[in-house]
């Protein structure tokens, strides 16, 4: 729990829950009559509604980007270093929206949702989702909220795929795209992680067919193995080094001696394992990393990234971190190089760090001031352009 | 050091509307400048944090780029011009970023610091020491310049490379050899300013 909230957080937040019943149909071809996604905004929207940024999450993150629920929260929003009054995403300037992605587990609708069909949790049976059915559900919550054009959309990971596919299909409804520790596709390596993770969800006797809420089951084991493997791919070699090295948790490495020993990195990764064990359900899992592994930018556009950026209108901040082995600086080069091959604005910015993929949510200080420099400009140009 | 003498030079040789390479923008001074008065679609590659940043604040598009590491990712002729300021004597190999130069784009601009600048001659005749002059502040051991070259030797390497020396324009800050640069360029002038074909 915080002592007292920072100064510069957003302070104490409430989601809301916004109700779609226009049936939306999905990339799969399937319609969802009616789905639910639950959302925070932190900042106030201005007159024009010119000053919003929406945040779109990566594989495992939800609305609750900034700020605490309650006074008794022990952590903020994930990414509160960033967002709140004076910080980069300056609540103060900026209204700024977060959502549950549709499918999720966090309140909006999903595999542990109810199926009106059945009166029974989706589970399995939630229709598949591609990256553009998120962007499709959140361009009506953009209709419902009254912004007309994002003065950016922004996202790290797979939360910058929806941005870039924003900018594609939907090019008039935003300044400014800013594309973090991203990818146009995700490589063979990165897919055959997301599979061994899904495999042992999938192999865990908990996960049956899939409809273990009904039988009031976890598939836990398999849903903290997918998240450890997934977590040694966040991070680099040099900070798992520099973090654990050698050290152990217990036991001694005493020759003779038979007690087992346990390394720091297997204690923390039971830790990373079990926590996210209790707070994300498995088929959400399933999902998402199949939405991450379909996800091809240029794939309609003949497989030509610079054709498809043609059809973007913003203009584009790019960042990556030189020790993301999981989308590393090349990939945000190849996205770098098709833009200015398709002659729209970009900046890039590599960044220095140890701390991987999960650079992007960490506070670093160069990585700060990019995104700060970023902002005053989009709010110094404004919306006239 | 580019003065705004040295970036009026270069825009008169820039077509407007044109696109446009800087390799080493800094804060993106000369594409701001492009961009305003020649509307040109501008690109810069930088590899200093703080002028990235600047740029970024700026407006400027800008690409955090080791230019030792080549112009490989970038398609032959995919701009009208490519321009350098002040940056050649910092390259590991001048002559291939020139070459790179000239792929990329169709023509090139380079300005360069003259080191055959009778100030340096003096001061290397005299003192016997590497010349440390009020547009060459460094010491021999820290300098970021580790290829220097005067007009004679740049006009050779453009001679060897059978490179079509559209435009040169000298530069001198000082008197009295603003008005006598023109007499003896690799003499007078601080700044060389080519602007360059295949």
């Amino acid at each position: 729990m915080p002592e007292v909230i920072p100064e510069n957080s957003v302070g104490i937040v409430t989601p809301e829950v916004v109700q779609f019943d226009e049936p939306l149909t999905l990339a799969c071809g399937r319609t969802l009559e009616q789905y639910q996604l639950v959302i925070e905004t932190y900042g106030e929207l201005n007159a024009d509604a010119s000053n919003a940024i929406l945040i779109c999450h990566a594989l495992s993150g939800h609305h609750h980007a900034a700020g605490y629920h309650s006074a008794s929260d022990r952590k903020p929003g994930w990414w509160d270093n960033h967002i709140g009054p004076g910080k980069p995403f300056d609540t103060n300037r900026f209204f700024v929206v977060s959502l549950n992605n549709l499918g999720g587990c966090h309140g909006s609708t999903g595999p542990t949702s109810i199926n009106p069909q059945t009166g029974q949790p989706w589970g399995p049976d939630f229709p598949p989702l591609r990256v553009r059915d998120w962007v499709e559900s959140q361009v009506r919550l953009s209709d419902r909220l009254g912004i007309r054009q994002w003065a950016a959309i922004v996202g790290g990971s797979l939360g910058g795929m929806q941005v870039m596919r924003w900018a594609l299909e939907h090019p008039e409804r935003l300044r400014h795209a800013v594309v973090i520790a991203s990818a146009m596709k995700l490589s063979a390596q990165n897919i055959a992680f997301n599979e061994i993770a899904r495999n042992a969800i999938r192999s865990d006797p908990a996960y049956g067919d899939g409809h273990y809420l009904e039988r009031q089951a976890v598939p836990r084991t398999g849903l903290g193995l997918a998240r450890m493997i997934g977590h040694i791919t966040y991070l680099s070699d040099e900070l798992m080094g520099n973090k654990f090295g050698r050290e152990l948790r217990s036991g001694s490495f005493q020759r003779g001696q038979d007690n087992p020993i346990e390394f720091q990195v297997e204690s923390y990764l039971h830790y990373q394992g079990d926590a996210f064990a209790n707070a994300f359900d498995a088929n959400t899992y399933l999902l998402m990393t199949k939405a991450l592994d379909y996800f091809d930018l240029a794939r309609e556009y003949n497989n030509d990234p610079v054709e498809a950026f043609r059809h973007a209108l913003c203009d584009f901040l790019v960042v990556s971190f030189s020790t993301d082995w999981r989308f590393a600086p090349e990939r945000s080069r190849e996205i770098v190089e098709a833009l200015i091959a398709a002659n729209k604005n970009v900046c890039y910015a590599a960044i220095d760090s140890q701390l991987g993929h999960d650079a992007f949510l960490l506070p670093n200080e160069r990585y700060e001031q990019i995104l700060t420099a970023y902002m005053n400009r989009i709010e110094r140009e404004g919306p006239a352009r | 050091m580019t003065t705004r003498n040295d970036l009026d030079i270069i825009q008169q040789w820039i077509e407007p509307g044109s696109r446009v390479l800087d390799l080493g923008c800094g804060d993106g001074t000369l594409l701001q400048m492009l961009k305003g008065q020649k509307g040109v679609e501008g690109y810069g590659l930088e590899i200093d944090p703080d002028k990235i940043t600047a740029c970024i604040g700026n407006g400027v598009n800008v690409v955090e780029t080791n230019l030792d590491e080549g112009l490989s990712q970038f398609a032959d002729k995919s701009f009208d011009s490519v321009v350098m300021t002040q940056a050649l004597q910092v390259m590991r190999y001048p002559h291939l970023v020139l070459d790179e130069m000239l792929r990329v784009g169709k023509e090139c601009v380079i300005t360069f610091p003259n080191f055959g600048n009778w100030r340096a001659r003096f001061y290397l005749l005299t003192r016997g020491r590497m010349p440390v002059t009020k547009q060459l502040t460094y010491q021999w051991y820290d300098t970021p310049n580790i290829h220097f070259c005067t007009v004679e030797d740049f006009e050779a390497l453009c001679a060897e490379k059978r490179l079509q020396v559209l435009h040169r324009e000298f530069v001198a800050a000082r008197v009295p050899d603003r008005q006598i640069k023109g007499i003896w360029p690799n003499l007078f002038s601080d700044t060389a300013i080519y602007h360059l074909s295949k």
